[in-house]
């Protein structure tokens, strides 16, 4: 059955089906019904804990402790929320314990704005706090698909015991769109040998990132790197459309990965060979599509809402096989699909058919 | 002969890292004894902080946390919330608790978490060689204070449990130090009496120890301890500023 939610209530909605018992969190539009459905929707579960903590520094520091216990727990926020809270995400990585953090995203830097828009790519994508750390990156494109990837993110952060970013924007967060959650359950159960549950009858444990041995310290970042490697390997997620023939690929993902939908479907009606490429996992990026997209096609036109943060990421795929367009519009405004259907069109004229004719 | 002296049990075998006649070894020891004599040490669970403290998860032999800096009672509210059962307990010193941390400290005390605060006031920042600590007296010279803590320039030192007091969650707060015997078993029972009010669940509680840091006052081991006695007890009076039946 299919139920009409915002992106926000669905989220929260589905990572309590995915096992989530603790949730922590400050107000900040615009995502606050996020923890808004969470005071009400927890209290309903057993050993359910809900914090309106005092501030967003405090809600990532409680999510580390719930953690730290063995809890599934998670935090949300938009931007600016986020930046307070990489202090604590860091340490979550370094301590190497699961968390899930939600970002709906608005218009930055700073205070921004309230509008969605897709500045946080680089904080989310490149570990975000101090340190040599990442973090793995899931951008849903649909309120289904926040509820969809909520049981994942769980998951993968109690399978790699690292934090894990769910990106998304104000758009999705507050859009209401129909929803199920027939398939949306708590995966399997993991064993946690490392938590601290009070030494009763085991040997004692310690939690710490702290190693003022250099070589000790050096390890530890090999070992963190090792783990990240493997992420790499094998948790790229993307959605490819219309690839086959085209001339042309869009790159974009979550919201702005709609508007290029809409665009495409214009341009495909002007017979224009345009076809796009998805990445759900901003990281790990999903390179190696687009390195073999290069094999047949040499432009590709990454669209974000931004002035342009993983375009970066999609030349360092290339390595300068292909040549990369860009468009983008910062600070919380949503272009339309006819606006980018006409920057395409010129584009793909310019560049695929000059290079025909 | 008789044994009139151990080492507790959960203390590990390994070398303090605390400086000569600092009130950390004092107050580290006197934890794993409360925990070992009130046989919480399969329950502990105790939060590290950064400064001279952060290294006691290398001493207790009951489990260990390390939280960022200041961060210690957020981070013991998640765990307190999960595992209420257990003994929480965060052990913090003054720039932790009292500058960086104060909106933590201050909020899980509002809110009544069943936790408890080992609070080390020693007026100065230790670890990192001896800066002005919001707990540093007024005239008292540090590196980051040279002409001496001024009330215009600096502020007055901050006096959390009376200011943790006037909040309806705190249950018991009380001052001791670490300065000599007497001081000393009394500081044992205030922290006892913390962890019993944790375990009944009265509301948050805190022990403010002031200690001796003979290194960054730049005094004997022995000075240290007469100049809390003389000058810092006179800003920080001693005793139970709170408590409700427990």
């Amino acid at each position: 059955m299919k139920k009409l939610m915002n992106g926000n209530s669905a989220c929260a909605e589905a990572a309590v089906l995915s096992g989530c018992t603790c949730y922590f969190g400050y107000p900040i539009t615009p995502q606050n019904e996020l923890g808004e459905y969470m005071a009400k929707r927890l209290s309903e579960v057993p050993g359910g804990v809900f914090i309106q903590s005092e501030s967003e520094i405090a809600a990532i520091n409680m999510v580390l402790g719930a953690s730290v216990v063995g809890a599934r727990a998670m935090t949300s926020s938009s931007s600016p929320g986020i930046s307070l809270k990489q202090e604590g995400i860091s340490y979550l990585a370094a301590d190497e314990l699961p968390a899930v953090i939600v970002n709906m995203s608005r218009g930055g830097p700073g205070m921004g704005n309230i509008s969605p828009a897709q500045s946080d790519y680089f904080q989310a994508t490149r570990g975000g706090g101090h340190g040599d750390y990442r973090t793995i990156v899931l951008a849903p494109s649909s309120v289904q698909e926040i509820a969809d990837l909520m049981p994942l993110a769980f998951d993968l952060a109690d399978h790699y015991r690292n934090p894990v970013v769910v990106l998304s924007d104000g758009m999705l967060g507050q859009m209401m769109e129909p929803v199920s959650f027939d398939g949306i359950k708590r995966g399997k159960d993991y064993v946690k040998d490392y938590i601290l549950t009070g030494a009763d009858g085991r040997p004692s444990r310690m939690i710490r990132s702290l190693l003022f041995d250099v070589k000790e310290e050096e390890e530890h970042n090999w070992k963190l790197f090792r783990k990240f490697q493997r992420m790499e390997q094998n948790e790229v997620r993307f959605e490819t459309l219309l690839t086959e023939d085209a001339d042309m690929i869009v790159v974009a993902y979550g919201t702005g990965a709609r508007i290029a939908r809409g665009a495409i479907k214009r341009l495909r009606q002007e017979q224009l060979k345009v076809g796009l490429i998805r990445p759900i996992t901003l990281w790990p990026f999903p390179k190696k599509a687009i390195q073999q997209a290069a094999a047949q096609v040499s432009d590709f036109f990454v669209f974000e809402m931004n002035t342009g943060q993983m375009v970066e990421d999609v030349r360092l795929a290339l390595q300068g096989r292909g040549r990369v367009h860009f468009y983008g519009r910062p600070g919380g405004v949503i272009p339309t699909p006819v606006e980018l259907f006409r920057i395409i069109s010129r584009h793909y004229y310019q560049s695929v058919r000059g290079k025909k004719e | 002969m008789k044994k009139v002296y151990a080492r507790p049990r959960l203390l590990k075998e390994a070398h303090f890292h605390y400086c000569p006649g600092c009130g950390h070894a004092i107050v580290t020891r006197l934890l794993a004894e409360v925990v070992e004599e009130m046989e919480l040490g399969g329950k502990a669970i105790c939060v590290a902080p950064a400064g001279c403290g952060m290294l006691v998860y290398n001493y207790f032999d009951f489990d260990t946390l390390e939280s960022a800096h200041g961060r210690g009672a957020a981070v013991a509210t998640g765990i307190k919330r999960v595992r209420p059962d257990n003994l929480v307990f965060s052990y913090q010193g003054d720039g932790d608790l009292a500058a960086i941390g104060t909106a933590e400290s201050f909020h899980a005390a509002n809110r009544g978490e069943p936790i408890s605060i080992i609070f080390v006031n020693n007026g100065v920042y230790g670890m990192t060689g001896g800066q002005m600590a919001p707990t540093s007296l007024l005239a008292q010279v540090t590196t980051t204070s040279p002409q001496g803590r001024t009330s215009k320039r600096e502020g007055h030192p901050v006096k959390m449990c009376e200011v943790l007091a006037v909040l309806q969650g705190t249950s018991y707060l009380e001052r001791v130090a670490v300065n000599k015997p007497a001081a000393i078993l009394k500081t044992k029972k205030a922290i006892a009496k913390s962890f019993e009010h944790q375990l009944k669940k009265t509301g948050f509680s805190m022990v403010e120890i002031l200690s001796p840091c003979p290194t960054n006052w730049k005094m004997s081991p022995l000075d240290a301890c007469t100049w809390i006695e003389e000058v810092m007890a006179a800003e920080f009076p001693l005793g139970v500023v709170k408590e409700v039946p427990c």
